[in-house]
């Protein structure tokens, strides 16, 4: 009985009601990858309901219809640790054999580049299937003289207010950017989301804030059209070879790059742009990544590969990508590869200038590991 | 306007639209009467099949289940006291104890026509609301969320029980439970202990299902009866509804109330019943039978939860803020349909708007009318013997609570807070004062931090925090003068509890052991990360104080002592077995879990309980088994979930569902 233990959920389902027969003809493949029969488990290491899950059941069912032999795909929840406790059971758990895959985001990546102790994962490890990046647009008040963005420079030695989820959440890389800025930021912390911190930015609470793409689009974009609110800058998207280049989505921004260049009159280069640069690939461009576990086989990577390019020509993807994935394309394959290493490796000096700067500057630690 | 107001009306009376409804409406009755599943899990299984649907009908289904999940949940709060949701936790203060006089279809008549009635309130002031609601609701800064928690931490005041240091120390209690896991303000992890679980904080359904479940089963297991003592079983629908009728205008009121506090994003909707509940033993006349099934404390919370999730619709529409966990799938789902909310939603896309709102009584009335006429066959499960009832429930219990991070740590923290739970049950210490401070201590230290940050300590003289903090006064006021005691009976038979007064008095000592703990805690972070924990801890260490100076001065009549194994109705009937029978029943399974993994150690459960405990014939005990593993089974599968895992699990690989 050795199909017991291959099967999974819906297979151990079909075998206890004694349809089992049905599966059993499916042999060993020999050359030719198919899941026919099988169900394959899409961990998300975050609970329902949130960005990554409603990607991923987005996904879910496409992924079902172009991987050879069409496999049922469910996506399981597990959610805890800031995501990190997912991703621990995936890297313990998972068999190469291209039944189980996870879904990270950069509350994911950003824990591992940051050396947290509960880390007990290693994208080294793992085999890119595919990433699918995403944008933000940061924005200012009115109030502070600042009326389109070339004027950003003005911000210089203003008292700027910004709403914050902490300084190890997904708004670490507009935390290293304003610094890197020069920008004087008060970071008040605990907001729940970035939702939260425009509501902030709305009640004049503070004033600077940035959105994801598609929330900017809705919810910023009336405010300056109605005079609250001045976009400042993108924080850009990277091109095939890595290189940051304005956002496609919003060609009339600047990207972080080019308004580091209007505040301080110099290009960004130097450990500390390389460090913020860490955090914003794994933040934006790579921010969401689909994984096979270590030591999976070639032909099974190239399987995902090609089923998650196959459904870009689905008119269910093409109807509802916008909704789901703003203007961004999900990509796999060299660039995936790029945004991979770009957005999961950083150096340990780098690791060691961020964690001291975030110990120093926000009293922030990290836990009893480092 | 009319054009708009009458192109929503149409597109909501098509057959179509009402047969999605009523698709979601069904699924969201089924899954709101399973503890612990609540909008989260129904949506999550309505969400595959959105893709392609019709903008109008996918959305008619999404409202349904959400609307009828704080209906259904009722089943469980009233006929078992295992708070369904944290919607319907205040509805088993009163909902049980009606139940357990074998009042349980006069309660739940009064609790759904009162869901009825709020959702149709909500979505009549929702109606007007929605075009003024922006600006209003963005009133609402960090300063006024603060006075807001500390409105809802006032109810305390009239849930303290008969001892207001008791009460006071209870709260305290909930408050540093609430604030384990990372600080707001620096993101250092608190009173974790080096346990990853803790990192994350303690679930809310944790909480809510060890402090007011576990006790309410291991009481039950100690008798050889039934839930209902009395045998009027089945009667007294028609006195529920009527018991709503006579208290209407509370009811419209806490309607009133469910429907702001929901539309203000920030406070999350976990304490709109508690809230409800405060404001009807506030404005009552006679509040000697609150806690003990006054139908006032089931028509209050329920009113008001319904028409919560109303008002929890305009930050999730208009700003894109999801109110509550349910609102997150729910913004979910309306975003895969296409709608994106945000200011247009009172722009252009208004009759959307006014279709979400109107679908949300009408999918109100389905739900309560469905519920109605289950009401009566349903509230016979309180006729079951209770030893065939219990593994059911301690089955469904683990269930509901490992729903949380689906780990083994929730079956340790459910125990833990369960043997709480009891001993504070045992004591006379107010659970519902633990529950609101623990809900409010995030809320109260975040935006205490952030006002502070925003304005400085010039956010005291904002008119928003004054006003907010009249009424709080105000209410602090009522709450001392209709204090409620839920712990039991009055008069004569405390005197008697000062017997045990030393094991009371070391009750009393743990507690201020974990005040001590805390502020050990405390004093290893910095100012930032500690300063709340620290000035709750120190308030803790007083009040704890003070009642051992009562515990150990006090006279015999003095209110502080209770202890319900010498006061309680059991006392001296037969057949009351092992004070812990309860929790060793439910430690068992735990432990059986964490060397086999949940499924088998369930099935083992079962079988054993059966048995043993029940000792019913080998065929029930098969049948029973077979059908409880088969519903677990199908839930799980549903949910595509996989079981808490034990030792067995990390030596083998099996398959699911055993793995």
């Amino acid at each position: 009985m050795t199909e017991l233990f291959t099967t999974t959920r819906r297979g151990a389902i079909g075998l206890a009601l004694g349809a089992a027969a049905a599966f059993g003809l499916a042999g060993p493949a020999a050359a030719e990858v198919s899941f026919e029969g099988k169900t394959i488990e899409w961990i998300i290491p975050f609970s329902a309901g949130g960005g990554s899950d409603t990607w991923a059941r987005f996904n879910a069912p496409l992924l079902s219809k172009y991987l050879p032999g069409e496999p049922t795909v469910v996506v399981v929840n597990e959610p805890g640790g800031g995501s990190t406790k997912g991703s621990n059971l995936f890297a313990a758990r998972a068999k190469p054999d291209g039944l189980t895959i996870l879904g990270t985001s950069g509350s994911t990546q950003f824990p591992y580049l940051l050396g947290d102790p509960r880390v007990r994962y290693d994208y080294a490890d793992w085999e890119i299937a595919m990433a699918s990046p995403t944008g933000g647009v940061v924005y200012t008040s009115p109030s502070t003289g600042v009326t389109n963005p070339d004027e950003i420079a003005k911000l210089a030695g203003q008292k700027l207010i910004y709403a914050s989820q902490g300084a190890t959440s997904l708004d670490l890389v507009p935390l290293l950017g304003f610094k890197l800025m020069g920008l004087d930021v008060q970071h008040v912390f605990g907001f729940k989301g970035r939702g939260d911190g425009r509501l902030a930015f709305e009640r004049g609470e503070t004033n600077i804030d940035y959105q994801t793409s598609s929330a900017y689009i809705k919810n910023v974009e009336p405010l300056v059209e109605a005079g609250t609110a001045v976009p400042l800058f993108s924080w850009g998207a990277l091109d095939a070879d890595g290189n940051l280049v304005r956002d496609p989505t919003f060609p009339d921004l600047p990207h972080f790059g080019e308004a580091y260049e209007m505040v301080t009159g110099k290009a960004p280069e130097g450990p500390e742009y390389d460090a913020y640069f860490a955090f914003f690939t794994a933040g934006f461009p790579a921010q969401k990544m689909v994984f096979l576990p270590k030591g999976t086989p070639q032909e099974i990577v190239d399987a995902y590969q090609a089923a998650f390019e196959a459904m870009k020509a689905d008119p269910v993807y093409q109807d509802n990508k916008e909704s789901v994935l703003g203007t961004y394309e999900q990509v796999t394959g060299p660039a995936a590869d790029t945004l991979f290493q770009k957005g999961t490796t950083i150096t340990p000096e780098l690791r060691k200038q961020v964690v001291d700067t975030l110990a120093a500057d926000y009293g922030v630690k990290l836990g009893e590991g480092d | 306007m009319m054009d708009t107001l009458l192109t929503a009306l149409v597109t909501l009376f098509t057959f179509q639209h009402m047969a999605y409804m009523l698709l979601g409406v069904s699924v969201g009755l089924i899954i709101g009467v399973i503890p612990g599943l609540g909008g989260i899990a129904g949506l999550s299984l309505l969400v595959p099949f959105l893709y392609g649907m019709e903008p109008v009908s996918a959305l008619g289904m999404l409202i349904g289940l959400v609307a009828v999940i704080p209906t259904s949940d009722t089943f469980s709060s009233v006929l078992m006291g295992i708070p369904g949701s944290s919607a319907s936790q205040a509805t088993v203060l009163d909902g049980f104890p009606m139940a357990k006089q074998g009042q349980a279809a006069r309660a739940l008549s009064a609790a759904f026509i009162s869901s009825l009635f709020g959702g149709i309130v909500g979505a009549i002031i929702l109606t007007g609301f929605v075009l003024i609601a922006r600006p209003l609701i963005l009133m609402f800064g960090s300063a006024e969320l603060f006075m807001l928690a500390l409105f809802g931490l006032s109810m305390v005041a009239v849930l303290a029980g008969r001892s207001l240091p008791k009460g006071l120390a209870a709260c305290a209690v909930g408050l540093l439970i609430g604030s384990i896991g990372a600080a707001p303000a620096t993101g250092e992890f608190r009173m974790i202990f080096n346990s990853e679980y803790l990192y994350d904080g303690i679930p809310l359904v944790i909480i809510g299902l060890g402090l007011f479940a576990i006790p309410e089963i291991s009481d039950l297991l100690r008798k050889n009866s039934t839930i209902a003592e009395g045998n009027v079983l089945g009667s007294g629908w028609l006195l529920g509804l009527r018991d709503w009728w006579s208290n209407i205008f509370l009811s419209i009121r806490c309607s009133g109330f469910g429907c702001m506090i929901g539309a203000i994003p920030g406070l999350g909707g976990s304490v709109v019943d508690w809230i409800a509940y405060g404001h009807a033993v506030q404005t009552a006349k006679d509040t000697s039978q609150f806690g003990k099934g006054d139908p006032r404390g089931v028509v209050a919370p329920e009113s008001a939860n319904n028409a919560m999730q109303g008002g929890a619709l305009l930050p999730t529409m208009l700003f894109g803020i999801p109110g509550s966990g349910s609102m997150a799938v729910f913004l979910g789902g309306m975003v895969l349909i296409g709608i994106e909310p945000g200011p247009s939603m009172v722009g252009p896309d208004l009759n959307v708007t006014y279709s979400i709102i109107w679908s949300l009584a009408l999918a109100n009335i389905m739900g309560a009318g469905i519920c109605l006429a289950l009401a009566r066959p349903i509230s016979r499960l309180t006729a079951i013997p209770f030893q065939l009832l219990a593994p059911c429930m301690i089955a469904l219990i683990c269930f509901a609570a490992f729903q949380a991070t689906r780990d083994l740590a929730d079956l340790v923290a459910l125990l833990a807070v369960g043997l709480v739970g009891i001993l504070m049950k045992r004591f006379g210490w107010p659970r519902p004062a633990l529950l609101i401070g623990f809900v409010l201590a995030p809320q109260a230290e975040t935006f205490f931090y952030q006002a502070l940050q925003f304005n400085g300590w010039g956010f005291l003289i904002r008119p928003g925090v004054l006003i907010i903090g009249a009424m709080t006064l105000i209410s602090i006021y009522f709450g001392l003068k209709n204090r409620v005691d839920d712990t039991g009976p009055t008069g004569d038979a405390v005197v008697t509890s000062h017997a045990s007064r030393d094991i009371q008095i070391a009750f009393g000592i743990a507690t201020v052991v974990f005040f001590g703990l805390a502020l050990w805690d405390a004093s290893q972070h910095s100012f930032l990360g500690s300063v709340f924990p620290l000035g709750v801890a120190v308030v803790g260490v007083l009040f704890g104080a003070i009642l051992l100076i009562h515990l150990w001065h006090g006279h015999e009549d003095h209110p502080a002592f209770f202890d319900y194994e010498i006061v309680g109705d059991h006392v001296g009937s037969e057949g009351n077995s092992w004070f812990w029978t309860g929790p060793a029943w439910i430690a068992a399974l735990v432990a059986a879990t964490s060397l086999v993994g949940f499924y088998i150690a369930m099935i083992v459960f079962f079988i054993a309980f059966l048995q043993l405990r029940a000792k019913a014939s080998w065929r029930t005990t098969v049948v029973m088994t077979a059908c409880a593993a088969g519903f677990i089974l199908g839930l799980a599968y549903m949910l595509s979930l996989n079981f808490p895992s034990g030792w067995l699990q990390s030596a083998y690989d099996l398959p699911w569902p055993i793995r």
